[in-house]
C-alpha cells in the first residue's frame, strides 16, 4: 500500500530564510498524523508545499502515491486551511456546491452529501444564510464539511479547532474519528497538545523546519509512565531495589520519583515496599504528557 | 461543467451579490437617461438655429448631421472612459484580494489547473463588461436613434472596438493583480492609460503639425498600451469625415491606428493574458 504522504527533504527558501530546512516524513494510510512544533516551525508551509500552493525550493514529496500537485490526486484531497477564509456572499449550502463542483462531484452525489455534512456539522438550519452572518466557529464548520465533500482520501486540517468553543471542539474531534474509521487518514497541525494526544495516531515533532521527533502516542501510556510514591520509613537500599521497576529512581523528602515501564508493576512495587517495612502513603501514577514531551523535545524556548 | 464555466459564474455572482452590477446598471442607465435629455433640447436649438442662419435647406441638414454625429461621440467617449474605469475596478481586488485574504487556498487545491481560476474570472469580467458596454454605449446610440434617426457609420465596428478597450484593460489589471496587491494594481493601470491618453495627443498634433517625432512618441506609447489606438480607430470608423478633421481633440484623427495596430492591440491582450497565467502558475498562493 502507498503511504498517504511521502516526502524526502523538502525544503523552502524565502529569501535567505529557510522556512522549511528539510522535511522528510512518512504518514501511512487510514492514520491521524499529528503535526507538532513551535510557531513559526514551519509547519503551515510545509502543509501549503504538500497542497500544491508553494512551490518547494528543492526535495520531493508525494500524496497518495502521486507527486505534489498532481490534479487526479486533489480529487481525493480535503483541506481546511488555517483562518479559513471564504467566499462571504454565498450561503452555506451554496458554497458547498461550489466546492463539489471544483473537485468534479457528479450532482445527486453532490447533493446527497451536502445535506449529509451539513447536518453533521449542526448546520441545516442556517444551509440558506449567508457566510458573512456566521460566526466564527459556525465557519469553522461549514470549513470542515467543505474538507470532507469529496470523502477524502486524505485529508489536511490546518488549526480546525482554533476559534472554536468545547462543544465545537469536540465535534472536531468526533468527525476526526469518523473519517479515521472509514480509512481516511488525517493530517492534523493544530496548537492544541491536549487534543493531538487523545485524536492521533502518531505525531512529528517539528522544529526550525525539520523532524526532530516522531512518537507513536499509543506508546506514551505503556512506556513513559511517571509515577510518584509518598513513604516513610524507607532505607537507602530499599529505594535502590526500586530499580528491578523503573528508571530515573529519585528521592525528595518523603517523596520518590521513577519512571516505570508500565503502570501493571504498581502492585508488586506496593508490596515490595510494604515487606521493606516502608509506610506507604500514596502511590500516584502520572503518565508523562505530550506536554512534557513537547518541551523535551523543543525546549523551554520553543526553539526560538 | 467545466473548471473556467464554473469560476467564470461565481465570478459574474459575485458581482451581482456584491452589488456591483447593480451599482453599475443603476448608475448607467442614470447616465443615458441625462445624456438623452439634454441632448433633446440642445439638438432642438440646434435645429431652429441652422434653420435660421443657413443658406440652404441641403446646408442646415448638413450641419444638424453633423452636430448629431458629433454629440454622439462626445456620449460614447464619456462612456468609454466609465467602462475602462469599470474595467480597472472589477479587476483590482479579484486575485490580489483573493490571495491576501487567503479564499484562493481552498479554490487552489482542487483538481483544477491554475490557469482555469484566471481564465474563468477573465471570462466572467467579460461577460460583465459586455453588459455594461451594451447598456451605455447601445443606451447613448439608441437614444440619438429615437431622437433624430441618426445611426453612426461602421456602428458595430465601432462598438467591437470599445468593447475591446475595456477588456484590454481588464486583462492589464488582472495581470497586474496576479503579482501585486489591489491598490498598487489600479494605480498601475491608470497610470498606464493616462500614458496611452496623453500618447494618443502627443500623436495627434504631431500628425497635424507633420512633426515625425512627436508622431513616434504616439506610436511607442501605443505600443506600450494599445488602450487609446483602440478608441481611436473606433472614433475613427463611427465619425464622420468632417469631424474627422477636428484634430487637437479626442474625437480628431489626424493619425489614424492603422488596422495592423488594432491586430498589433488583440495581440497584445493574448500575450497579457498568458503572462497572467504563468505569473499566477508560478507563484505562492
Amino acid at each position: 500500500m502507498v503511504d498517504a504522504i511521502e516526502t524526502h527533504l523538502l525544503r523552502k527558501v524565502f529569501g535567505d530564510y529557510a522556512a522549511v530546512k528539510g522535511l522528510t516524513l512518512q504518514v501511512m494510510q487510514g492514520e491521524v498524523f499529528g503535526f507538532l512544533g513551535p510557531n513559526g516551525a514551519g509547519k503551515t508551509t510545509s502543509m501549503k508545499m504538500l497542497l500544491g500552493l508553494i512551490a518547494p525550493t528543492s526535495g520531493k514529496a508525494s500524496l497518495l502515491g502521486k507527486p505534489i500537485g498532481d490534479r487526479e490526486a486533489m480529487r481525493h484531497i480535503g483541506f481546511l486551511p488555517e483562518h479559513f477564509r471564504f467566499q462571504e456572499w454565498l450561503t452555506a449550502d451554496e458554497f458547498l456546491l461550489l466546492h463539489g463542483q471544483l473537485l468534479g462531484m457528479k450532482k445527486d452525489d453532490l447533493q446527497q452529501r451536502r445535506n449529509e455534512l451539513l447536518e453533521r456539522v449542526g448546520l441545516t438550519p442556517f444551509r440558506n444564510k449567508h457566510l458573512r452572518t456566521f460566526s466564527k466557529g459556525m465557519l469553522q464548520r461549514v470549513g470542515l464539511a467543505q474538507a470532507l465533500l469529496n470523502r477524502p482520501a486524505l485529508v489536511f486540517l490546518d488549526e480546525p479547532t482554533s476559534g472554536l468553543d468545547p462543544v465545537g471542539r469536540r465535534l472536531v474531534r468526533d468527525v476526526i474519528r469518523e473519517v479515521r474509521a472509514e480509512g481516511t487518514s488525517v493530517f492534523l497541525n493544530s496548537h492544541l497538545l491536549s487534543e493531538i494526544e487523545v485524536t492521533c495516531d502518531r505525531v512529528a515533532f517539528i522544529q526550525h523546519g525539520e523532524v526532530v521527533r516522531v512518537l507513536e502516542l499509543a506508546s506514551l501510556s505503556n512506556d513513559q509512565t511517571h509515577v510518584t510514591i509518598r513513604v516513610a520509613n524507607l532505607a537507602a537500599e530499599s529505594v535502590h531495589g526500586l530499580s528491578q521497576w523503573g528508571r530515573e529512581i529519585q528521592t525528595d523528602g518523603e517523596f520518590v520519583h521513577m519512571i516505570i515501564a508500565s503502570d501493571t508493576v504498581l502492585p508488586e512495587v506496593t508490596r515490595y515496599l510494604v515487606s521493606q517495612n516502608a509506610e506507604v502513603y500514596s502511590i500516584t501514577p502520572n503518565r508523562m504528557s505530550l506536554e512534557d514531551i513537547f518541551i523535551e523535545t523543543v525546549g523551554k524556548d520553543g526553539g526560538l | 461543467m467545466n473548471a473556467i464555466s464554473i469560476i467564470a459564474r461565481l465570478t459574474f455572482r459575485e458581482a451581482i451579490r456584491r452589488r456591483i452590477l447593480l451599482a453599475g446598471l443603476v448608475l448607467g442607465i442614470a447616465f443615458v437617461i441625462i445624456y438623452s435629455v439634454g441632448i433633446h433640447f440642445i439638438f432642438g436649438q440646434i435645429t431652429a438655429s441652422s434653420a435660421e442662419n443657413m443658406p440652404s435647406q441641403m446646408a442646415a441638414n448638413i450641419m444638424n448631421a453633423e452636430a448629431t454625429n458629433g454629440f454622439l461621440m462626445m456620449g460614447l467617449y464619456a462612456a468609454t472612459f466609465l467602462s475602462v474605469a469599470m474595467a480597472a475596478l472589477l479587476g483590482a481586488d479579484t486575485l490580489a484580494g483573493e490571495i491576501n485574504s487567503g479564499t484562493i487556498q481552498t479554490i487552489a487545491t482542487k483538481p483544477i489547473r491554475r490557469a482555469d481560476v484566471v481564465l474563468g474570472k477573465w471570462l466572467g469580467f467579460a461577460e460583465l463588461l459586455g453588459l455594461y458596454v451594451l447598456l451605455m454605449c447601445g443606451g447613448i446610440v439608441l437614444s440619438v436613434f429615437i431622437q433624430t434617426g441618426h445611426t453612426p457609420q461602421n456602428m458595430l465596428v465601432g462598438l467591437a472596438l470599445i468593447y475591446a478597450e475595456s477588456i484590454l484593460i481588464m486583462t492589464i489589471t488582472l495581470m497586474f493583480s496576479s503579482a501585486f496587491p489591489a491598490l498598487a494594481t489600479g494605480g498601475i493601470v491608470f497610470g498606464l492609460y493616462g500614458l496611452a491618453f496623453i500618447g494618443g495627443w502627443i500623436e495627434e498634433f504631431g500628425a497635424a503639425l507633420q512633426n515625425d517625432t512627436a508622431i513616434r512618441v504616439g506610436i511607442v506609447t501605443s505600443l506600450i498600451n494599445p488602450s487609446e489606438a483602440l478608441w481611436k480607430r473606433a472614433v475613427f470608423e463611427m465619425q464622420s469625415p468632417i469631424m474627422n478633421m477636428f484634430w487637437g481633440s479626442p474625437f480628431g484623427s489626424s493619425s489614424v491606428p492603422s488596422p495592423l495596430m488594432i491586430v498589433y492591440a488583440l495581440m497584445y491582450l493574448l500575450v497579457v493574458l498568458f503572462i497572467t497565467v504563468r505569473i499566477f502558475q508560478s507563484r505562492d498562493l
